[in-house]
């Protein structure tokens, strides 16, 4: 058998002839796992909206519906049927993005949620931008000054800011920030003058004041969006640190790094180029789940800051008794929630060559 | 102790200690020995310190261990007075290092090909092309077929044998004076580990290098090395010349010569080797070259 | 046997060599031995003892509410209301209708530690129950189990317990049932993963072998193993758990009015925020010192019972 003397031939002469075949193979099992996870979060969300209290024949017609009225609508509403069949006609309903009218609004579900939606993940961006630009180096400062003072104090920080109840620290920020000194704006999104003023493309103030080159709203936006952001910046911080400095350590430990120091290779090099870029690739996993979590701490951030996002709605819905928007939300969020999940496992497999 | 201005490194009375909660762990005890452009072996067991004698040259022993020593010399030059960033340059460029399991001690994420360019790059001026010219040659030199091939290929593609030889190549890349193998065939194949020997005594030959083996195994730094320096608890308790080891005095020795099962001398049952506490305490053998 | 008198020494030996002893005598003495050897590297860490301290000075004060408090939390007084710290008889205030907010702080550290106890109780026992049955049966009843853990794991865990808490209503049990139902996975992917590793063990075959049935192996070689890594788990969840805790009821789901639960406090202090600070404030610190706590000696715990996870000296 002829040596291969281009990595082509190689990989056609190996053993393994279509490691792309292995690839898609593996690709399509995550999709498929990703669907019967969406579908076992739709079940539960299903599962709740039956459990609760309410009749949802009364929660349509009112308390003083006829029988016969009630007996209609008890068919029309498909109450009638069998648990699975009721599950099956709400699976079909969400997959037309159908989520049914909330109480509140008596807008569809869906139109809702998409309109809130853009608000949260303004906030969850902007804070996640924060967590890793800060909570990277500080992770990695904290591994290499391991047993300093200077890592102590890191982890002090980081400690801190995942004891600390997120929509106190809200309060708090607020009272000093805003009451006290008067540096950001208050609470919502913008001040009252600037509302409606710019038109909405993406639903995010900051990127639609930019592409419309109005930077006095732009301006204002920002300092109604500092501390809200920052909070979730902090807390996403603290975990984006925290686990940085522990990959690091793990690396830092490792005897490749020993070889690159007998190379003669600067401390930083060493650190940056050989540690760092070995965690590269599980970082991402760390801050696609810091970004869902910022999307849950959001929730009680917004109602803080009377941030119009996914979060007040679903609140303002659960305090309304709104079922409907209740559940389209948690699904929305859920629905979130994995996409982050499987994405981040899917970016490690397409970047990590150990998995090639 | 002779101060031969042919010797290449000179060290004396070199002391490497590890601060503990239960006090201070000496892993080298007044270790002294010189290397001149020969192929020197240290022997001893787990523990015994022949390791950290390998980095403690390197000065690659960091914090909370303390290395000390009346001399440790590069050509005359005081190691332990350089600065960190003076002994960057001497790391890679006058003594390099290989280690013992390639699976470990290459970079995962790195292709081959860029690890050995860096190893150049380092203390080379050149081009990008230049750097992977040498790469590829250096490639070749440690008898691997299809350098082009291998350049491109992570550290994780590669077998045993071949990743020591990668490791070869990379550390020789910049052309050092003196290279320590620290067990540089312990996690090889039997089968494997010849080739690789082979190799590295082809290329310490040719470039007219001094070579520091280190291992635990008693036969190859016999063979392969001119002199052996046997080490017990921190200290030398024995130098002899590979040729001269089976007259070796010292009772480690001829425990460790006797516990080796020999094909030309059939016994019945293997001797186990008694310690005596006595070899720790006492100070080390200078090394008179 | 008394042990402490079956040393070969002429003398007793005291209780702490008795302890430190390398040849225990007895299983007694060698679990005893090993208990204390824990206990001192628990000590040697300074933060971890400062989170020792905080919890059990909540646990003090929940023993002795009624003692410590200097008043009735749920006295109402009008015209002594909002009053800023320091007041007369009022070391830390008094809220929007004049109770006393010490007493009120008080006797709310009494509802945090049941919210906590009854989380601690369900989810990982809970947890424990799911993991190992799926990691020792294995086959389809282990993919089932995993699929519904992963579920369970892929919502938010705030926002499913609202949704729990919107379908069964407001009230603190429903707040603890909502909490536990979301934080009980990942002690079923531990429990699980335990499982797996001891399952293939020689002794698990021998016990096989003399007839035990899967409840019987389950229940009294498997699930003692794995109780080390779940109480790790435990404390430093527990931070995360008064943490949502305090977030339902600070949404008026948890506990309702007038009791003095802490996250309640604070929804109650934020309409006067910007003028009368301390009502808001001061259950916050509370919430942040016990939580705090919590992850202090959860930190210490796993560096003791699971050092190869802490990355620490």
């Amino acid at each position: 058998m002829a040596s291969p003397t281009t990595a082509k031939e190689g990989r056609q002469l190996s053993p393994f002839v279509s490691k792309s075949a292995a690839f898609t193979s593996s690709v399509l099992r995550t999709l498929g796992s990703i669907l019967i996870t969406m579908i076992g979060l739709l079940f539960i969300t299903f599962l709740i909206g039956r459990v609760m209290p309410i009749d949802p024949v009364i929660a349509v017609l009112g308390e003083r519906a006829s029988k016969s009225a009630y007996d209609a609508m008890f068919i029309e509403m498909g109450l009638d049927k069998p648990l699975l069949v009721q599950f099956f006609y709400y699976l079909w309903d969400v997959a037309h993005g159908d989520f049914g009218i909330s109480r509140l609004t008596a807008r569809p579900v869906i139109d809702d949620v998409m309109r809130v939606f853009p608000a949260t993940l303004e906030l969850a961006t902007l804070g996640t931008f924060i967590g890793v630009f800060i909570g990277v180096p500080l992770g990695v400062l904290a591994a290499v000054k391991r047993g300093t003072i200077i890592d102590q104090i890191i982890r002090v920080i980081a400690l801190v800011g995942y004891s600390m109840p997120i929509f106190w620290l809200g309060l708090v920020g607020l009272l000093v920030f805003y009451g006290l000194l008067d540096w950001v704006g208050g609470p919502g999104r913008l001040g009252i003058f600037y509302v409606d003023l710019v038109p909405t493309v993406t639903g995010l103030i900051l990127v639609d004041s930019a592409l419309d080159g109005q930077w006095d709203v732009f301006r204002d936006a920002i300092s109604h969006i500092v501390l809200p952001a920052s909070l979730l910046g902090y807390y996403s911080l603290a975990y984006i640190s925290r686990m940085t400095r522990s990959l690091m350590l793990e690396q830092l430990s490792a005897e490749y790094i020993t070889t690159a120091r007998v190379k003669g290779l600067s401390e930083w090099t060493v650190i940056w180029r050989h540690a760092f870029g070995n965690i590269k690739v599980p970082l991402i996993t760390v801050i696609a789940l810091s970004y869902a979590g910022l999307l849950e701490g959001s929730v009680l951030t917004e109602i803080i800051f009377s941030w119009p996002g996914i979060g007040s709605y679903i609140t303002t819905a659960l305090l309304s008794a709104d079922m409907a928007a209740v559940l389209g939300g948690t699904v929305v969020v859920g629905l979130v929630f994995v996409c982050l999940n499987i994405f981040s496992d899917l970016l490690y497999k397409v970047f990590d060559p150990r998995a090639k | 102790m002779p101060n031969d201005s042919n010797n290449l490194i000179d060290v004396e009375d070199l002391w490497v200690k590890f601060p503990t909660r239960t006090g201070m762990f000496d892993a080298v005890r007044g270790v002294s020995f010189s290397l001149g452009k020969e192929r020197l072996g240290i022997v001893g067991e787990s523990g015994s310190g022949k390791s950290m004698t390998g980095r403690a040259l390197l000065r690659l022993i960091r914090k909370p261990g303390i290395v000390t020593a009346k001399r440790m010399s590069l050509h005359g030059e005081d190691l332990m007075a350089k600065s960190e960033r003076q002994m960057r340059k001497v790391r890679g460029q006058q003594i390099s290092m290989v280690m013992q399991d390639p699976k470990f001690s290459l970079n995962p994420v790195m292709t081959i090909g860029e690890q050995i360019m860096e190893a150049y790059s380092l203390h080379a001026k050149g081009s990008k092309k230049a750097a992977k010219e040498k790469a590829l040659e250096m490639l070749r030199a440690v008898s691997i077929r299809d350098p082009e091939r291998v350049f491109r290929a992570y550290p994780h593609e590669m077998s045993g044998g071949m990743g020591q030889r990668v490791m070869i190549a990379m550390m020789l890349a910049p052309d050092p004076e003196i290279l320590i193998a620290d067990e540089p065939t312990s996690a090889l194949d039997v089968s494997v580990q010849g080739q690789v020997l082979s190799i590295m005594d082809k290329l310490v030959e040719e470039r007219g290098m001094g070579l520091i083996l280190i291992s635990h195994d008693l036969n190859l730094v016999s063979s392969f090395c001119d002199r052996v320096l046997i080490m017990y608890a921190g200290r030398i308790v024995e130098t002899c010349r590979a040729d001269q080891l089976q007259q070796a005095q010292h009772p480690y020795t001829r425990g460790l010569l006797n516990s080796l099962p020999r094909l030309d001398q059939p016994k019945r049952r293997l001797d186990v080797l008694q310690r005596e506490a006595s070899w720790r305490d006492a100070s080390s053998v200078v090394d008179a070259s | 046997m008394n042990s402490l008198e079956s040393s070969s020494e002429s003398q007793p030996q005291s209780l702490r060599e008795w302890l430190l002893s390398e040849a225990p005598t007895s299983r007694r003495q060698a679990r005893m031995g090993s208990f204390y050897q824990g206990w001192l590297a628990l000590k040697s860490n300074n933060l971890t003892m400062i989170g020792l301290g905080i919890l059990l000075f909540l646990l003090f004060v929940a023993l002795f509410a009624p003692v410590l408090a200097p008043a009735d939390p749920f006295a109402q007084n009008l015209s002594n209301r909002l009053q800023p710290p320091g007041s007369e008889g009022h070391l830390l205030g008094t809220d929007s209708l004049g109770r006393d907010i010490l007493s009120r702080l008080i006797y709310g550290s009494r509802i945090t530690l049941y919210i906590v106890t009854l989380v601690a109780l369900i989810a990982p026992v809970l947890g424990l129950f799911v993991g190992t049955v799926a990691g020792y049966l294995g086959g389809w009843v282990d993919s089932i189990l995993m699929r519904i853990t992963d579920i369970f794991l892929a919502f938010p865990r705030l926002v499913l317990a609202l949704a729990f808490v919107a379908a069964l209503g407001a009230g603190i049990e429903n707040a603890v049932i909502a909490i536990s139902l979301t934080a009980w996975p990942p002690y079923a992917r531990i429990a699980r993963a335990e499982t797996l590793t001891i399952r293939r063990a020689d002794y698990i075959s021998a016990v096989q072998l003399q007839g035990a049935g899967p409840l019987r192996i389950i229940s009294k070689h498997i699930w003692p193993l794995c109780i080390s890594s779940l109480i790790v788990r435990v404390a430093l969840d527990m931070a995360g758990i008064i943490l949502a805790a305090a977030g339902l009821g600070f949404l008026g789901l948890g506990a309702q009015p007038p009791s003095p639960e802490w996250g309640a406090m604070i929804s109650e202090g934020r309409k006067f925020l910007l003028d009368f600070w301390w009502v808001a404030t001061i259950p916050g610190l509370a919430i942040f010192m016990v939580s705090l706590g919590f992850n202090l000696l959860g930190d210490g715990l796993r560096d003791v019972l699971d050092p190869k996870d802490s990355g620490d000296a």
